[in-house]
């Protein structure tokens, strides 16, 4: 009797009773927020789905329906799946080097006993700049006629014959790669430090008491607890490389020959350039559906513990 | 600690969840700021403005869109000009011009202040835009269907895709009253119309063709600018010989080398090949198409142009001519103005300035005076009131014109008669050549539709990076065509 009765009793206590007040304090507190959000991210979104249905060039009315004619050639492309690929090698680029040296750069950052500020404003600042000054910059530095690459190399290894990285097709990516590296590392690192500043010296000391190695606690204390922050800069960076657009624009317009296109600078020349605004809007759908798809599977299996 | 630190990470997740997923950076940045912890914060703040949101951004810059415009000389003027209006009357004409330079914005008033004088009842409304921001701006005021009165265009596949969206006036009815219409020279009018319908009228036009430097060629021992492609390929490997670089480039912006396919395309093909193309009776892949980039395949492979050209833009380009790096380039009437601009001895580089048009074709079907050009002109919206055309009918007449052409600002100008306002002996040349043209072509990527023209510059860059047959260039840009071009 006591063990049946006793649910009933709580559900009848528990049952809510509509606190207007209290629930309007919430509607009040949730709306401006959910209506910039549907407003600027949801909508556009639903719109540009709509739009990827059509040929349309962005004048006059929508009318010429193509189903999923869009996607089929975006599919099919050659240049949109080389784009693709490009963002694909940024990722394991950036994941394979940027990464561990943000990481490599932080710790020994760590064990300076003096001008640590210093460093760490030092690496910082690439980031600080903005992507189009960054583009501004290297372009001057990888300028084929008395850039600063080229007056080096030139005067280390005389006859040394003239680079153009940005204007060969074989080189162009990792020539951007190093611009980009030079500009998220510092980035990377700073979360970093924030990380390693939030572990226990006494976790690490007393691994050091228990007689364990500099590397391997490294190996089995520092890093598993800088897991999460490692977690959420993977998580960065991947994002960050599938939309990579402004600073490929400046340098090199995804140029030579569609050598540095990304998805973002492909999305840009048909969309915009070419006036295929359908056929843009079929690119940010899938592009969008890639990065969504990425973030919802990273978080459930790799993230999911950072929330808890 | 630990606390603090989850609370930290939980705050730059969250903020960069929102907006990392693509899209919409705004809510963010509140989350982000709201968390405890000082120094990390920091950072949360940077995350809201990393990398994210590149896409967002690419459609801000949108419709900023051709970065490829030919007319699109350098004249950086960062101050925003305010507009202005000028007269009191009832009917309102609203005009955007481009002509951001000083001599040329006066000009611009002046006449307007003049026209208003005479005709009391009207007041223009000038709005000075930037090259590439009137182009963002034009295009947003057109997808709203509310285009301004008089406007900026350079006719071709552009302003025929307003046209066909009616969003712009057909002029062909006033332009058969009292002679407007005779007065320009065919060719440059010919830019504006689309069968029987005419857009738009030129108040300048001019042609592409080769600027040199005769020091240089003197240096290389060339005694005679080419007349043929084979003496053209010879001058060139006389240069490389000379040890000087051949031809400026800056091909990272396509469009400065699509003039050679296009101009061999219409040596070769001439104007019944490129007509039957756009007509949809023939076709880019046709072998006079396949040809222009068999004989441009023959000059990439005699090296002639800067190291890194592929890397270089039109501005690298400007720099190298100006200051006497290659010998020559295949650019437009405003090549001098822009590298006058960029030159470090202005006087060496007047004095060593020379023109020759693009050589013939041995056995090609083009006829020698066939030119590839183009100019600014205006356009009228839908509901612009008739004062507007009026108006513009008062700009282009042929005393203003030859007023213009004096003063270097309707250079080369298109109505018969204006240009003895010209003293400039090269221009002169290529005014004379614009208005003897028996084919006035527009550049391709103005004159087809956008698409189409972006993927000549798209394919043709192939050409110059020696990446692509030229079968395969043609037989891309004829997809693009094959796509488009049906109505």
């Amino acid at each position: 009797m006591q063990t049946s009765s006793q649910p009933i009793e709580r559900m009848i206590v528990r049952r809510p009773r509509i606190r207007w007040g209290h629930l309007a304090t919430i509607v009040g507190f949730l709306l401006p927020g959910a209506l910039i959000y549907i407003g600027l991210v949801l909508l556009p979104v639903a719109q540009a789905v709509y739009y990827s249905f059509f040929r349309w060039n962005g004048l006059g009315p929508l009318t010429n329906f193509t189903g999923l004619a869009n996607y089929t050639r975006a599919l099919s492309d050659r240049v949109f799946l080389l784009s693709l690929g490009h963002n694909l090698q940024l990722i394991v680029l950036s994941l394979a080097i940027q990464i561990p040296l943000a990481l490599g750069l932080a710790l020994l950052i760590r064990g300076l006993t003096r001008g640590r500020a210093i460093f760490r404003t030092i690496f910082f600042m690439p980031f600080v700049l903005s992507e189009i000054v960054t583009g501004v910059i290297w372009s001057f530095i990888y300028r084929p006629d008395g850039g600063l690459v080229e007056t080096l190399f030139s005067s280390i290894a005389p006859g040394f014959a003239k680079t153009a990285l940005l204007a060969d097709p074989k080189t162009v990516l990792y020539a951007l790669f190093v611009v980009i590296t030079w500009k998220f590392f510092g980035y990377h690192m700073i979360l970093y430090i924030a990380g390693l500043q939030n572990i226990p010296t006494e976790v690490e000391e007393a691994a050091q008491i228990d007689g364990c190695s500099r590397l391997q606690a490294l190996r089995y204390i520092t890093i598993p607890l800088l897991s999460s922050t490692i977690r959420l800069t993977i998580y960065l960076s991947v994002l960050g490389s599938l939309q990579f657009f402004d600073l490929i624009w400046i340098m090199t317009t995804g140029g030579p020959v569609n050598a540095s296109d990304t998805m973002a600078t492909y999305l840009y020349k048909f969309g915009f350039q070419r006036f295929q605004l359908g056929y843009g809007s079929a690119i940010a759908v899938i592009m969008f559906l890639i990065c969504f798809g990425f973030s919802i599977a990273y978080q459930t299996f790799a993230m999911r513990r950072d929330f808890e | 600690m630990n606390v603090r630190r989850r609370l930290v990470t939980l705050a730059l997740i969250s903020a960069v969840l929102v907006l990392a997923a693509c899209g919409g950076q705004a809510p963010a940045t509140q989350q982000a700021t709201s968390a405890p912890a000082a120094e990390p914060t920091k950072a949360a703040e940077q995350a809201t403005s990393a990398p994210a949101a590149e896409p967002t951004k690419a459609a801000e810059q949108a419709t900023s869109a051709p970065a490829a415009e030919p007319t699109a000389a350098p004249a950086p003027t960062a101050t925003p000009i305010p507009l202005s209006t000028i007269g009191t009357g009832a009917t309102k004409i609203v005009w955007w011009h481009i002509n951001t330079q000083a001599d040329q914005r006066e000009n611009w008033q002046k006449l307007a202040s003049a026209y208003v004088k005479d005709h009391p009842d009207v007041s223009i409304e000038i709005t000075v835009l930037e090259n590439e921001a009137f182009k963002a701006k034009l295009a947003t005021a057109m997808q709203s269907g509310s285009p301004p009165d008089v406007f900026q265009s350079w006719g071709g596949g552009v302003l025929k895709q307003y046209g066909d969206a009616g969003l712009v006036q057909d002029l062909a009815p006033a332009l058969q009253q009292n002679g407007w219409g005779d007065s320009f020279q065919p060719g440059p009018i010919s830019l504006y119309t689309f069968g029987d319908k005419i857009y738009g009228v030129p108040w300048n036009a001019g042609m592409v063709g080769f600027w040199y430097n005769k020091a240089l060629f003197e240096k290389a021992g060339i005694a005679q600018p080419p007349a043929t492609w084979t003496e053209f390929l010879d001058v060139v490997k006389k240069l490389k010989a000379a040890n000087i670089t051949p031809i400026a480039l800056g091909e990272k912006d396509k469009w400065p080398g699509h003039f050679y396919w296009v101009y061999l395309a219409t040596r070769i093909g001439g104007r019944a090949a490129f007509e039957k193309a756009y007509a949809r009776e023939g076709s880019f892949a046709d072998p006079s198409f396949v040809e222009a980039g068999t004989k441009l395949k023959e000059l990439v492979d005699l090296q002639p142009f800067q190291n890194g050209f592929l890397g270089a833009g039109y501005g690298d380009h400007i720099a190298l001519m100006a200051n006497g790096k290659a010998a020559m380039e295949l650019m437009g009437h405003w090549a001098p103005g822009a590298e006058r601009g960029a030159a470090k001895d202005v006087k060496t580089f007047n004095a060593n300035l020379g023109w020759f048009p693009f050589p013939s074709v041995e056995g090609g079907a083009g006829d020698a005076t066939d030119a590839l050009g183009g100019g600014d002109g205006f356009a009228f919206g839908k509901n612009a009131p008739p004062a507007a055309i009026d108006f513009v009918r008062y700009l282009t007449s042929v005393e203003n014109q030859t007023a213009m052409a004096k003063a270097g600002i309707a250079v080369p100008p298109v109505v018969k008669g204006a240009e003895a306002g010209l003293d400039d002996a090269l221009l002169k040349e290529i005014q004379s050549r614009v208005a003897k043209a028996k084919y006035y072509q527009l550049y391709y990527d103005q004159y087809l539709p956008p698409a189409v023209g972006q993927a000549v510059n798209d394919a043709t860059q192939e050409l110059f990076a020696g990446t692509t047959a030229p079968e395969q260039v043609a037989k891309t840009i004829e997809e693009a065509a094959a796509i488009e071009l049906v109505q």
